[in-house]
């Protein structure tokens, strides 16, 4: 191999190796469970870290209806307008972390263990992975109006 | 062809040989064996596809999972979703658990009321065909893996009514979260091009054909 060939290849690694520590400094996105919610309908306002609910760990436990039928949660991220005072009260998470079927309120750092400042989402949903505004039929519109 | 093409022609055929006679000599030298033919590799340039996620990435402990945040001492003392699937049966997409044949095969025994571990689901096992318009095979709805995991009322009458051509259904309405898509997309199996065939599953009939749009039907000079 020639000289020249050899200090190209030098070359060629070392731009090689500078791009692939540039791309380390680059933030990545969050590579959550899919399912996981964060919610922080109140927690920033209060001073909180948003709570993080887990749906894979629960369904290894519960089926959906549990909380879905018998708990009145909605199928809407955030839609529950949860906060302590109901959570205390035995309604929505508060019927089964009461110390009873699972924690207590007391763990507070548990649930409210999100980054703060993220918005309320479903980590994973299709919505989020539309990289354009999707296609809406002429009907549904014709429906709202 | 005239003879002066022909030469040049010639020569950048030999040029050509001649690099790719260097370039193999080259990975002789450095790997000191001869390499296969390389064929359609095409995993690499799919990692910088955003929709993609690499193995590497999938299950990750809460600590590194970019929602929670490690700097709260709490999140250390989460459960690692890995050590909670180990036994279940895998899938290629969304938390990489096959939920409804880990609950088939008795791997899973989630509760079905709150409290009372022996409280059975009320099961109904009733397909549900929909013709599709389109050239993808019609869907086939089985009820009785959705009641395995909810209840009629989830369903019945709010988003679904429980009646033939009732429901208008696209995938459009999907996508954006409305029918089957305020569960399918979020925690039930991810609309993705491998979850296609789980619901579009009984194929067409042999003498289908497409049908015709109305400009086609209306157009006078057809």
């Amino acid at each position: 191999m020639s000289s020249k060939i050899k200090r190209n290849v030098l070359k060629s690694m070392i731009i090689g190796v500078l791009a692939y520590m540039g791309a380390l400094g680059v933030p990545q996105p969050a590579q959550a469970e899919y399912a996981d919610v964060v919610i922080n309908n109140y927690a920033d306002a209060a001073g909180m870290r948003p709570a993080v609910f887990p749906h894979w760990f629960h369904r290894i436990r519960f089926r959906c209806k549990v909380c879905h039928t018998d708990l009145g949660f909605a199928f809407k991220a955030g839609g529950n307008k949860i906060d302590m005072a109901k959570i205390i009260d035995g309604k929505f998470c508060g019927a089964c972390h009461n110390g009873e079927i699972s924690w207590s309120v007391e763990n507070c750092a548990l649930c409210h263990s999100g980054i703060p400042g993220q918005p309320t989402h479903f980590h994973g949903s299709t919505v989020q992975r539309l990289i354009a505004p999707a296609y809406k039929p002429l009907q549904d519109k014709d429906a709202k109006n | 062809m005239n003879h002066k093409t022909k030469a040049i022609s010639f020569s950048l055929a030999m040029l050509m040989s001649a690099f790719a006679w260097n370039a193999q000599s080259y990975a002789d030298e450095v790997t000191g064996v001869e390499l296969p033919v390389m064929l359609a590799e095409v995993s690499p340039a799919n990692i910088f596809n955003v929709n993609l996620k690499k193995p590497k990435s999938r299950n990750l402990p809460p600590a590194e999972d970019g929602i929670h945040d490690p700097e709260n001492e709490a999140t250390h003392s989460l459960q690692h979703p890995l050590d909670a699937y180990k036994g279940l049966p895998t899938s290629e997409y969304g938390n990489y658990v096959d939920w409804v044949k880990a609950l088939d095969e008795g791997k899973l025994r989630p509760r079905w009321d709150r409290s009372d571990p022996n409280e059975e689901p009320f099961v109904l096992d009733l397909d549900i065909v929909r013709p599709v318009k389109a050239s993808v095979p019609d869907v086939v709805f089985p009820h009785r893996q959705h009641t395995e995991w909810l209840y009629c009322s989830n369903c019945h009458p709010a988003i679904f009514i429980p009646q033939k051509n009732a429901n208008q259904i696209s995938m459009s309405a999907i996508l954006l979260g409305e029918k089957c898509g305020v569960c399918h997309g979020k925690v039930s199996f991810p609309i993705e091009t491998k979850t296609c065939r789980k619901c579009h599953s009984k194929p067409k009939p042999a003498d289908w054909t497409p049908p015709l749009s109305e400009a086609t039907l209306k157009n006078p000079w057809k």
